[in-house]
């Protein structure tokens, strides 16, 4: 992995939800740097922070204190209106539950953010990307599972985000269709160079990683580099 | 032990998160229960209070005019069978002087026995005391009459009595339960101002219009249970030698009759649009109950697994129903039982009575409960019946897509932005849905077209009757008959430009379905200042042979043009007249029957005469007439017809628009509340999806475009639906309002419209408006974490 300046940098990170006794640390002072083109896999159990940490590097939520720099802007001094701009220019979201829009087909739901963005591809492309150019009229409700996951996938990378932000991406898949939608993030991380940030609690998804970071109780508590990655094709859980 | 069970503390959780769209229920139903019981309470409220007085003031059951009979007669009119009281009287029509008051003042003089209570019609006292015995010079007014001058006892009043200025001392104040709706002959409204009734010493009054030992009015008690009919008859015959010019039942009794009729006006009102407005209500809170509860499905489905009954699943939405409906009937009763007491009041001091007993009645309150708690149960358990009958495991998937495609043309889908593309499809997937919204919001605008044509209604009623058919200044009435040659003499008062005799004999109008005792109008050949005047606005000419009849006259007589009527005239010698419908007249007032004024003379056998004269004056002399009238003995009845329109709409303004002010609330909040909830509700379906939206970088202007785009198309696709509905509504509501006494135009100007339009977006929008802060506080991390 080639040294390049961060896209991302996290310093001194803390959200506290609730106050006095009852408050939670979701995050305790989290330093993190997400360089361009990285591809990092962010793993520990439920509640150890690390979605917080994503909704904040993805301008979703704010943190009680600490920053985060995107390409040297602080992002966390952003208005709402330079969020949502942030957004719409520089971040892929993945989700879990896909959370496609029902009344728009696959192509559509790729246009749908094609419309606003800055430089986008051709949403076709960025459905072929993903191996789904057959099935871009089938609506969401026609598609399988990891199909619907893939063109959340296309819908994510068409606007060539810097950042493609991945929240259990393979959370609701079987083990199969789980490894058809990381070979396609891994496919658009390599192709487009967005720095990839992918949460998992699945420990067989790190060795894709360029980079994994295990987190418990808020706090980042092992990186380590893969000296030598496997490809999403070869893994399985 | 809790003390709520976990499905119950569900239930108040619910309640409370669903706040917004329960206040919304709440409003509609409140809404349709108000005006129920608004106007029903208001109704059987002067309803009792009439009974009541009647019963205490001893209101006559049967009262008739003579010229001049000797009180002897009294003993045989008490022997007809069924008569229980007779009290004899001397009445008589006067002017009188008002210092500061320029406009001629026309008074109902009575006598009121003077050494013994009165034995029907009691007067209620409200200030002061009755004439006493042997004073000649002692009167009690009226007290809305008393009141408009600032008479109080001890003031004086000069009147011209048969020809002869008096001045008399105000010695009292009364209400009458004769004159509870105090109005002159050939008015539409009270005017205290110009019209009050005085009451004198029998002695006094005898003494004034030459009745010592004589009677020119009686008034009857009934034993009770006796048919007026039979008692009038006997009564008639008696009174025939002596000018007896018919008998009426209480029931024709001008006030009584005014009464009954704006009590039956009120009737319809206060059934027909609260009945529409209240199944609107219904059918709202229904529909969006069923929309709410479809968005449980989840939940329902969650506890079916968990192994609840359906029977406790429907019982568990049933009381979410019930509640938020309950809400809405009990702020809808206490807003009711407010409104309801306040607008008693309003029509009280419109009709007077000395008291005012509020008595809402159990109906109201039951019908508006029953309608509005079942049709939410209903809405709420044919959506409960919906998810219970899909099996858990399915109900837990969000509902599958319908199978029919229903898509925008490619052609559109090219040139539309992903966003409209969502809001169009919306509507097409879903279009019961989308088609139950639009039907809800339209019959708002359809209750709206209606309360807002009222108006122009009314003023076509008023232009009709003060401007096409009535062309005078101002109508004269004499005290007897006056030959054709006293026209000459009014011509010479100061200002007059033109005079037209008129006469008015009261008569039975004989049909084959009804006899009608009215009166026949004479007008003269060449008319042009009281016409006959259509619908249309335009004069018909007045035939010299025949007579012509009000369409609703000649439907209630089972008569059409060119069949034979028997006209039975109540003054004279009592001719018959039998003559033919020459024509129907189809204006908006009264039960007229016309005639040309030489052939009605001619026909009752007396030579050129009139009793009434129109004139037309030159404004700048208006003030001298007037007062030339005052001092002209023979003339006594003043009806200036422009303080007669001015208190038409004064007295309108005062109660009908208020009644429709009312409505034009209602009908909005209506709107509010539809068009909330289906904004809410599409919120509360689609708000993962505009989160995602969110996230995916589209600000919050672009989603709410999204959300209350679709809302802004069925709110314009609802106004063209509401504005056919308030056409077919305010058709529906003139047929009902039709009484004898007036037709109701149908008449539905541009600007009802308009305002309904106008009135329904700005609803709209504050809906909007209101969902749109929700929109803008959406929390996006939790939407996305929870799955569909």
């Amino acid at each position: 992995m080639p040294e390049s300046p961060p896209v991302l940098a996290v310093r001194g990170l803390t959200k506290v939800y609730g106050e006095g006794p009852t408050a939670v640390h979701a995050l305790a002072g989290v330093d993190l740097d997400l360089p361009a083109g990285e591809l990092m896999v962010l793993l520990g159990p439920s509640g150890s922070g690390k979605s917080t940490l994503l909704n904040i590097m993805g301008g979703l939520d704010s943190p009680t204190a600490g920053e985060v720099r995107f390409r040297g802007e602080t992002l966390t001094a952003f208005s709402e209106g330079a969020l949502t701009r942030y957004r719409r220019e520089a971040v892929g979201f993945v989700f879990q539950f896909y959370n496609l829009i029902a009344s728009l087909t696959a192509e559509e739901n790729v246009a749908l953010v094609t419309e606003i963005a800055a430089r986008p591809m051709k949403p076709k492309d960025a459905l072929a990307l993903v191996g789904l150019e057959k099935r871009a009229h089938h609506f969401p409700a026609e598609l399988s599972g990891g199909e619907q996951q893939r063109v959340a996938i296309a819908r994510a990378i068409a606007k060539r985000p810097e950042i493609l932000l991945c929240d259990e991406p393979t959370g609701a898949l079987d083990s199969h269709t789980g490894v058809i939608v990381l070979e396609a993030i891994e496919r658009v991380n390599a192709e487009l160079g967005a720095a990839t940030a992918v949460i998992t609690h699945n420990v067989g998804i790190a060795a894709m990683a360029h980079r994994v970071v295990g987190m418990a109780d808020g706090r980042i508590v092992e990186t380590r580099v893969n000296a030598e990655r496997v490809r999403a094709g070869a893994l399985s859980w | 032990m809790r003390l709520v069970s976990a499905l119950d503390a569900k239930l108040l959780r619910d309640l409370r998160r669903l706040a917004g769209p329960a206040a919304a229920v709440a409003l509609v139903i409140a809404s349709g229960v108000a005006l129920l019981v608004m106007s029903l309470s208001a109704l059987s409220s002067l309803q009792s209070t009439a009974d009541a007085y009647y019963d205490r003031a001893r209101f006559a059951e049967v009262f008739a005019p003579v010229t001049r009979a000797p009180e002897r007669l009294a003993a045989r009119i008490a022997e007809i069978p069924g008569v229980r009281t007779v009290e004899t009287r001397v009445a008589g029509m006067a002017t009188a002087e008002i210092e500061g008051f320029g406009d001629p003042v026309t008074a109902l003089m009575l006598s009121v026995p003077e050494t013994r209570p009165a034995r029907l019609n009691a007067l209620t006292l409200r200030s002061g005391r009755r004439p006493a015995p042997g004073r000649t010079d002692e009167a009690v007014l009226l007290e809305p009459f008393a009141e408009a001058h600032g008479l109080v006892p001890g003031d004086a009043l000069t009147v011209l009595m048969n020809g002869t200025r008096r001045t008399l001392r105000v010695v009292g104040t009364a209400l009458s339960v004769e004159h509870v709706y105090a109005i002159a002959p050939g008015g539409l409204m009270p005017d205290p101002e110009r019209f009050g009734v005085i009451w004198m010493g029998r002695d006094a009054m005898a003494a004034a219009w030459d009745m010592e030992g004589a009677f020119n009015s009686v008034a009857l008690g009934l034993v009770a249970g006796t048919e007026p009919r039979a008692v009038i008859e006997r009564l008639d015959a008696l009174l025939a030698p002596w000018g007896g010019t018919g008998a009426i039942p209480r029931a024709d009794q001008i006030s009584h009759w005014f009464l009954t009729s704006e009590l039956a006006q009120l009737r319809t009102m206060a059934t027909v649009l609260p009945t529409i407005f209240l199944a609107v209500a219904a059918f709202l809170a229904n529909t969006v109950l069923a929309r709410l509860i479809e968005t449980e499905r989840r939940e329902i489905a969650l506890m079916k697994a968990f192994g609840y009954s359906n029977l406790a699943v429907g019982w568990h939405y049933a009381k979410l129903a019930l509640a938020m409906a309950g809400i809405g009937v009990l702020a809808g009763w206490l807003l009711g039982s407010g409104l309801g007491r306040w607008n008693t009041e309003l029509y009280g001091a419109h009709f007077r009575f000395p008291f005012l007993e509020f008595r809402p009645g159990a109906t109201p309150y039951a019908i508006s409960a029953a309608a509005s708690l079942g049709a939410a149960l209903f809405g709420a358990l044919i959506a409960v019946r919906r998810a219970v009958a899909l099996p858990p495991a399915e109900a837990m998937r969000p509902p599958a897509p319908d199978r029919i495609r229903a898509d925008l043309p490619e052609a559109a889908l090219a040139a539309l932005d992903s966003p409209t593309r969502i809001v169009l499809r919306s509507v097409l997937r879903t279009p019961l849905r989308a088609a139950l919204s639009t039907l809800g919001i339209a019959l708002a605008v359809a209750v709206l077209v209606l309360a807002l044509q009222w108006r122009s209604s009314i003023d076509r009623i008023a232009v009709s009757h003060f401007e096409e058919s009535q062309r005078q200044d101002v109508i004269l009435g004499f005290a007897e008959l006056r030959p054709s040659e006293a026209r000459f003499a009014l011509g010479r008062l100061p200002g007059v430009m033109a005079v037209e005799p008129l006469r008015i004999v009261p008569a039975d109008l004989i049909g084959p379905r009804a006899t009608h005792r009215g009166a026949v109008t004479g007008m003269p050949q060449g008319a042009e200042l009281q016409v006959l005047a259509g619908a249309d606005g335009r004069a018909r000419a007045v035939p010299e042979g025949g007579v012509v009849l009000a369409e609703t006259l000649a439907e209630k007589l089972g008569l059409v043009p060119g069949d034979p009527i028997r006209i039975e005239a109540l003054e004279g010698a009592r001719p018959v007249i039998e003559t033919e419908v020459v024509g129907l007249v189809d204006g908006y007032i009264g039960m007229t029957a016309t005639m040309d004024l030489s052939a009605l003379n001619r026909a009752l056998g007396q030579g050129p005469r009139f009793e009434y004269a129109s004139l037309l004056l030159d404004p700048a002399e208006e003030a001298a007439f007037l007062k030339a009238t005052t001092r002209t003995p023979m003339i006594s009845m003043v009806l200036v017809k422009r303080a007669a329109k001015e208190k038409f709409d004064e007295t309108l303004a005062e109660t009908i628009l208020i009644f429709v002010g009312f409505f034009v609330a209602f009908a909005a909040a209506l709107a509010m509340g539809v068009v909330y909830n289906a904004a809410r509700i599409a919120l509360s379906e689609r708000g993962r999806e505009l989160a995602t939206l969110r996230v995916l970088g589209f600000t919050r202007g672009e989603i709410a475009y999204i959300l209350l785009g679709e809302t802004a198309l069925l709110t314009l696709a609802a106004l063209p639906l509401g504005w056919g509905s308030g056409w077919v509504l305010v058709q529906l509501m003139a047929t009902a309002f039709e009484t004898e006494l007036y037709r109701i135009p149908f008449a539905v100007p541009p600007s009802a419209y308009g305002w309904a339009a106008v009135t329904t977006l700005a609803a709209a929008a504050a809906s909007g408006l209101l969902v749109r802060r929700r929109l803008d506080r959406l929390d996006l991390v939790t939407v996305l974490k929870t799955r569909e």
